[in-house]
């Protein structure tokens, strides 16, 4: 907060002409970015008269609601109900966030407050971990999950979420925060590390579990579990999605329905969530 | 508390030499460790999985790299002849490091500059101003998969909105393929995957703007910071080290691992593998021919590639306001 206001008073070392050209830019740079986005939204509510048009347009002009309609109707005659894309992509991500969330947290709090035989090991094998893709290991990870049993399931793809290397990292940055007096005190009432980690180091960390909520939100929410999830009843929105948006071209409309239903999601959780977000990059503030 | 600080400075000075007497050092170390029992109890979850979900297929990616193995037969023992068939016989393969170099070397530096320098526009408005440009620069990365969205825009007919433009513009006469065409593939995929590229790292700097510490600038303007400019290169960048660092790895790591957009653009494989990327080559191994030793060989090189290019980077930030 106090940031903030600070952040209202007016610099120094500003030029006129500088603020006004670095304005431009950013407006510029804003709507290429948009472009896309915006196109979106307009082709969702655009009549197929208006998707066909030459040349084409990029706002609609008689927006119409058919294509949420003639998507309904098409999901209505699927083989899997559509209900159980958005339960099973509900389900998918709910568990990964809520498990991560408190796994990477547990795991967190000793790293950010304990020195012990191994945290230095343990952590700089975390940080190495940011450095490579999913892609590196979806081999030997395909080779584990069958061993263990969890192919065809959702937890091939929620059970590794859980392991997701940058939440445990921007937890430990923030837990870092937290005053050392605090947990003393605790200590010194006779609550056991648990305890201390539950009811002290939870509640204080509140913001810092909507980053990682919305990390893995994102990271899940845009996953098809492809090569993990083959029945049909099990796949996942996104993969319904692919389908309808790849069927052909009398779908056009639809498609663009589909993608704007699809990022509504995420961007109104990143919408409701974005000050919370920045205070806990903030605070974790990536030390060294 | 006290019970478990003294030990604790203590597994300092033991971890650093190593060479004193092997029982009772042992035997430190073993207090030591019963001392935190609770710690490793609390992350024991979180590493079990670290271990089998990632470093246990690190690991098995390496070895199974020397090996040839079909998923049918037990996996047989090659010694480097994946790694040589990779880099003497493999032509595809060559074109695609070229391309993941080249799409590395452009979109790498050229979206952590975007990162950062919208963040440090965007860090100058007003709080209102600031929540809205955030989102708007943020969004494309955040909607999830809808790079399709680009699909339509250059779409190879005249209801594309590019040929659209353009012929309405009189540029052009006739719709151009632009996913089909090799001039025009690599330019559109390198323009999708900066458009995706403001995600973590861009909140990461916005964040970290806020916490440079507001009365070095103060202090700057009395030092005879003249500009926004020297303001930016003496005060701001020293103060963000630790934020620049852990953008370069995601950035680093985001545009050598390009794939997705590559195959959804410009189709898998795309038209003479003007597209492939190593990631789209290790696809193609991995889950169509089910060469796995191949793959994984592909999956090693890739892993070298960025661990040292992070490394290097790293060193190079290191270096930053010194």
């Amino acid at each position: 907060m106090k940031m903030a206001l600070s952040l209202r008073k007016k610099r120094v070392n500003r030029s006129f002409s500088g603020t006004f050209w670095m304005s431009v830019f950013l407006a510029l740079v804003a709507s290429f970015m948009a472009l896309p986005l915006v196109y979106a939204i307009n082709a969702a509510f655009k009549p197929l008269d208006e998707i066909f048009l030459f040349p084409p347009t990029l706002f609609v002009r008689n927006p119409t609601t058919s294509n949420f309609i003639d998507l309904m109707t098409l999901l209505g005659q699927s083989w899997v109900p559509f209900s159980r894309y958005i339960f099973n992509t509900f389900f998918i991500t709910g568990m990964g966030v809520l498990g991560h969330v408190l796994l990477a947290s547990a795991a967190a709090y000793p790293l950010a407050k304990h020195k012990f035989p191994g945290s230095k090991l343990i952590f700089t094998v975390v940080v190495l971990s940011l450095m490579f893709t999913p892609q590196v290991t979806a081999i030997p990870n395909y080779m584990v999950m069958s061993w263990i049993g969890l192919i065809d399931t959702y937890w091939a793809v929620i059970v590794p979420a859980f392991a997701f290397s940058l939440g445990l990292y921007l937890m430990k940055q923030f837990m870092e925060q937290i005053p050392d007096a605090l947990l003393e005190s605790a200590k010194i009432d006779g609550a056991n590390e648990y305890r201390i980690f539950w009811q002290i180091v939870m509640p204080n960390v509140k913001p810092a579990w909507l980053t990682l909520v919305i990390l893995l939100f994102q990271m899940l929410w845009g996953t098809d579990g492809n090569g993990f999830i083959y029945s049909e009843q099990l796949k996942t929105l996104h993969y319904a999605s692919n389908q309808i948006i790849f069927g052909g071209i009398a779908r056009a409309g639809v498609g663009s329905a589909v993608a704007l239903i699809l990022m509504s999601v995420p961007i109104a959780l990143f919408i409701f969530s974005q000050s919370r977000i920045i205070e806990t990059m903030t605070t974790s503030g990536m030390k060294d | 508390m006290s019970n478990i600080d003294i030990p604790s400075q203590r597994s300092g000075t033991v971890t650093g030499k190593a060479e004193t007497s092997a029982p009772s050092w042992l035997a430190v170390k073993w207090q030591v460790i019963k001392a935190h029992k609770h710690s490793y109890i609390l992350m024991s979850p979180y590493l079990l999985l670290f271990a089998v979900f990632t470093v246990l297929p690190v690991i098995m990616s390496i070895v199974i790299s020397f090996t040839y193995f079909n998923m049918l037969e037990f996996p047989r023992f090659i010694g480097w002849q994946n790694y040589s068939r990779l880099f003497l016989e493999d032509d595809v393969f060559l074109i695609a490091i070229k391309n993941t170099i080249l799409f590395a070397v452009i979109t790498g530096p050229l979206s952590y500059i975007a990162c950062f320098v919208f963040a440090w526009i965007i860090n100058d408005l007003r709080p209102k101003m600031r929540a809205f440009m955030t989102l708007i620069f943020y969004a494309p990365s955040i909607s999830g998969n809808v790079y399709f969205l680009w699909q339509m825009i250059f779409s190879g007919d005249r209801y594309g909105i590019a040929n659209g433009f353009l012929i309405k513009m009189g540029v052009i006469l006739d719709p151009i393929l632009w996913l089909k065409d090799e001039k025009y593939i690599m330019p559109i995929i390198i323009l999708v995957q900066l458009w995706l590229s403001l995600g973590t790292g861009f909140l990461a700097f916005i964040a970290g703007l806020q916490t440079v510490d507001k009365t070095l600038y103060e202090a700057g303007a009395v030092d005879g910071v003249k500009n926004r400019w020297q303001e930016l290169w003496f005060i701001t960048l020293p103060s963000m080290k630790p934020q620049l660092m852990f953008g370069a790895v995601i950035q680093i790591t985001a545009s050598l691992a390009i794939a997705d957009v590559s195959i959804y653009l410009a189709g898998f494989p795309s038209v003479n593998y003007a597209a492939e990327t190593i990631v789209t080559h290790l696809i193609d191994f991995g889950t169509i021919r089910f060469e796995m030793g191949y793959a994984s060989a592909i999956a090693t090189v890739l892993f070298l590639l960025m661990l040292g290019s992070n490394l290097a980077v790293q060193r190079l930030l290191r270096k930053v306001g010194n």
